[in-house]
């Protein structure tokens, strides 16, 4: 398929550039002119950017089809602009063998939507004991590997795990949480938990567990990407470890810029996220370093839950919520706080992912992968969970006002969804 | 922030869920209601007709003996009917989910759901989901609140010192894991108790607990000083031996109340304690017993409380 897409305000993150124009695309790339095209899009008062790309949205694929399908989540990628996203390893079973992880990409190949990208387990069963094969698992298509929310308490296999990853130059995606610090915890430990009487997480318990983590960076060499930071104190060691030049990123979930603690109200559920919504300080903080670029970029940390795993008191509440088609809303409402130009918020969810993942699209270069969002930056979106494609409905968002509405996304030349 | 839960529309008690965010005046209605309960639990007939015709479920996820009783008898004394529900060894353990169990319950023509659950907030989610008509009282969740609790504590404070507005009270031991200390505290700085005392190790004391409008003391001696009421919490046993605190003696040592201790109290000082009490670990006999005990004047007062809260939420 050839397609023109004219009259657009044409994006692009990773240059900057932002001004009135027209795109070609021909053979799945971004080319300078097409003589007939097979499609013509009017893109006029739209802006053209590249695909967003979402370094961590839950399929739920094996294991948890109850909660989501491949179908039902890739569906909400698209229609949220999302072209690229990799998926975190904790599925049942979790992605600790090639067969799997092989599996996975076929289905989502066979779906022709969003470009899925596997992060395999970095331990067997993200047990936190053994290590997997991991030069078996990225040659099945594993970009990284991780233990997703789950805990590796043991700090030696923490250090060998890094050791063998940086061997094969693979890089690992870590949380930073200290599991005996945060057991039991559920929320912030700080004045909303101590009012509603919920067990805490603290801060330091981010803290502890990256200071952990950079010093085996320092030992090893191991290129370490940082999932999820939730503290400015988190912030301030990622800032100096950069500054030291350690081969380090990290990104923030579109809850933590947004949210803090006292969102969690008279015991939201849908509030009930990992890692715990922290206090107004660790959210600003957290805005500002995504802006300052200390952190990189922004997800949606998607997670669809069904209603049962929400209908029930906060702490038995299962973590998590849904994301994929309010990440370009959010970043919206955040660039326009931090008074942003709209290539460098789009950047957040794009160029710079694309840097983390090592993948060509994320910018409109010629020869770039033709993987493109159509959107209207200024047209109204009231949530409304019922009305999302993702099969999980629950998110602190619910009835927000925000905007910005994805018209047509393109993956690889195809157009995949139009509103 | 979202509307508060349990007020109705007018600003009335809808459910009793916690007595952080009720007004003064409300928490004084519970009080008065309750003193001119307190006269109906001294009569020979010890009965008036309010809740004729209602049905009281008690619902223990949870168990519990005295507060399930003091429900239980302060229904029947409203002329209530009362259906008592051990769910602990019921249907939780055959899988049936919490809101199941209401929407049974509900099914069955309930008009006050009394709730116990080992989990902060249940009640919350209980009271968003039941009919307009009937009522959720909270009877202890998680470490969250026991509003019921923290009001007899404040009515046996007005009984026997009157006026609020000149007090410096204490409240002792494991605030942590405490849904008594968290409403106690609550009622009393709404209620205007100029200074409100939390005395512990920093081990029993959640971070950021000064945010509640609290005075922290770590030396129990210290907090002690001038005190009019004194308020011992419970400390369970599973606390021990672990990383919070290394022996029953050695807190009893430093956090147990004797009358040597005691006497740094103001003369006229009142002890109490919400129950069930630990002798020798957080409170030694001779206070438990002693003169300024009013423990099991607590106990009589809880029944006329837990009729006011009931019959004030039926009549919204």
């Amino acid at each position: 398929m050839s397609l023109h897409i004219k009259n657009g305000r044409l994006v692009d993150p990773a240059t900057g550039k932002d001004g009135t124009g027209d795109l070609y695309v021909d053979g799945g790339k971004i080319v300078e002119r097409v003589k007939s095209p097979s499609k013509t899009i009017d893109a006029k008062g739209l802006v053209v950017s590249p695909g967003f790309i979402d370094l961590s949205a839950r399929l739920r694929e094996p294991g948890f089809e109850y909660k989501a399908t491949l179908e039902s989540e890739l569906d909400a990628a698209v229609a949220g602009g999302v072209t690229s996203l990799a998926c975190p390893p904790d599925t049942d079973p979790p992605l600790d063998e090639p067969g799997l992880v092989d599996m996975l990409r076929r289905r989502a190949l066979s779906l022709e939507r969003s470009r899925v990208y596997p992060v395999g387990a970095l331990t067997v069963k993200l047990e936190g004991k053994a290590l997997t094969e991991m030069a078996e698992l990225a040659e099945a298509g594993c970009i990284a590997f991780s233990q997703a929310n789950a805990p590796l308490r043991d700090t030696q296999v923490l250090w060998r795990a890094l050791q063998y990853a940086a061997t094969f130059g693979f890089p690992v995606w870590l949380r930073a949480e200290d599991a005996w610090l945060a057991r039991e915890g559920v929320a912030h430990d700080g004045e909303v938990a101590t009012r509603l009487g919920l067990p805490g997480i603290p801060g330091f318990a981010e803290t502890v567990a990256l200071s952990t983590i950079l010093e085996l960076v320092r030992a090893t060499g191991a290129r370490v990407h940082v999932c999820r930071l939730s503290t400015a104190g988190a912030v301030e060691l990622m800032r100096r470890a950069k500054a030291e030049r350690l081969p380090v990123s990290c990104d923030v979930g579109i809850h933590h810029v947004h949210l803090c603690d006292r969102d969690l109200g008279y015991f939201d559920a849908n509030c009930r996220l990992e890692p715990p919504l922290r206090s107004q300080r660790d959210r600003d903080a957290l805005s500002r370093a995504l802006a300052e670029g200390t952190i990189d970029c922004l997800c949606s940390d998607h997670t669809p839950v069904d209603e049962d795993g929400k209908h029930v008191p906060f702490a038995e509440a299962e973590p998590g919520a849904t994301g994929l088609e309010l990440l370009l809303p959010l970043a919206l409402k955040w660039g326009q706080a931090r008074e942003l130009p709209l290539a460098a918020t789009l950047a957040r969810i794009s160029s710079e992912p694309a840097r983390i993942l090592g993948a060509a699209s994320g910018r409109l270069a010629l020869g770039a992968p033709a993987d493109l969002a159509i959107f209207d930056p200024a047209a109204p979106l009231r949530v409304a969970p019922e009305t999302l494609k993702s099969q999980g409905k629950n998110t602190p968002f619910a009835g927000y006002e925000l905007s910005g509405r994805v018209r047509t996304t393109i993956v690889e030349g195809n157009v995949v969804y139009e509103a | 922030m979202q509307h508060n839960p349990q007020l109705n529309a007018t600003g009335e008690l809808q459910h009793l869920l916690s007595i952080e965010g009720l007004p003064r005046e409300v928490l004084l209605q519970i009080l008065d209601t309750a003193e001119s309960f307190a006269g109906v639990t001294e009569r020979e007939v010890k009965k008036v007709p309010l809740l004729r015709g209602k049905s009281v479920f008690n619902l223990f996820f949870e168990p519990s003996t005295r507060t399930r009783t003091t429900f239980e008898i302060a229904a029947k004394r409203l002329s209530a009917d009362v259906i008592n529900l051990n769910i602990a060894v019921s249907s939780q353990s055959k899988g049936e989910s919490l809101l199941d169990t209401v929407a049974n319950l509900s099914a069955m023509q309930a008009d006050i759901f009394v709730v116990r659950h080992a989990s902060s907030g249940a009640p919350y989610l209980i009271a968003r989901h039941v009919k307009p008509h009937e009522h959720v009282i909270n009877a202890g969740d998680g470490r969250h609140a026991h509003p019921t609790q923290g009001l007899l504590d404040l009515f046996t404070i007005r009984h026997y010192k009157k006026d609020f507005s000149r007090l410096t009270a204490a409240v002792i031991g494991d605030v942590l894991h405490s849904r008594v200390a968290r409403s106690l505290i609550h009622g009393l700085t709404t209620l205007g108790v100029p200074e409100v005392r939390v005395i512990g190790p920093q081990t029993l004391l959640p971070s950021g607990v000064e945010s509640l409008g609290v005075r922290v003391f770590h030396d129990m001696r210290e907090g002690l000083k001038d005190c009019d009421v004194v308020v011992m919490l419970r400390l369970q046993n599973e606390r021990m031996g672990g990383a919070l605190l290394p022996s029953a003696q050695e807190y009893f040592k430093s956090y147990g109340l004797t009358a040597e201790k005691l006497r740094l109290a103001k003369p006229d000082a009142i002890v109490m304690h919400p129950g069930p009490m630990n002798r020798g670990v957080e409170i030694d006999s001779t206070v438990a017993d002693g003169p300024h005990s009013v423990i099991l004047p607590q106990v009589t007062f809880g029944i006329a409380v837990r009729m006011a809260v009931m019959s004030i939420v039926a009549g919204n």
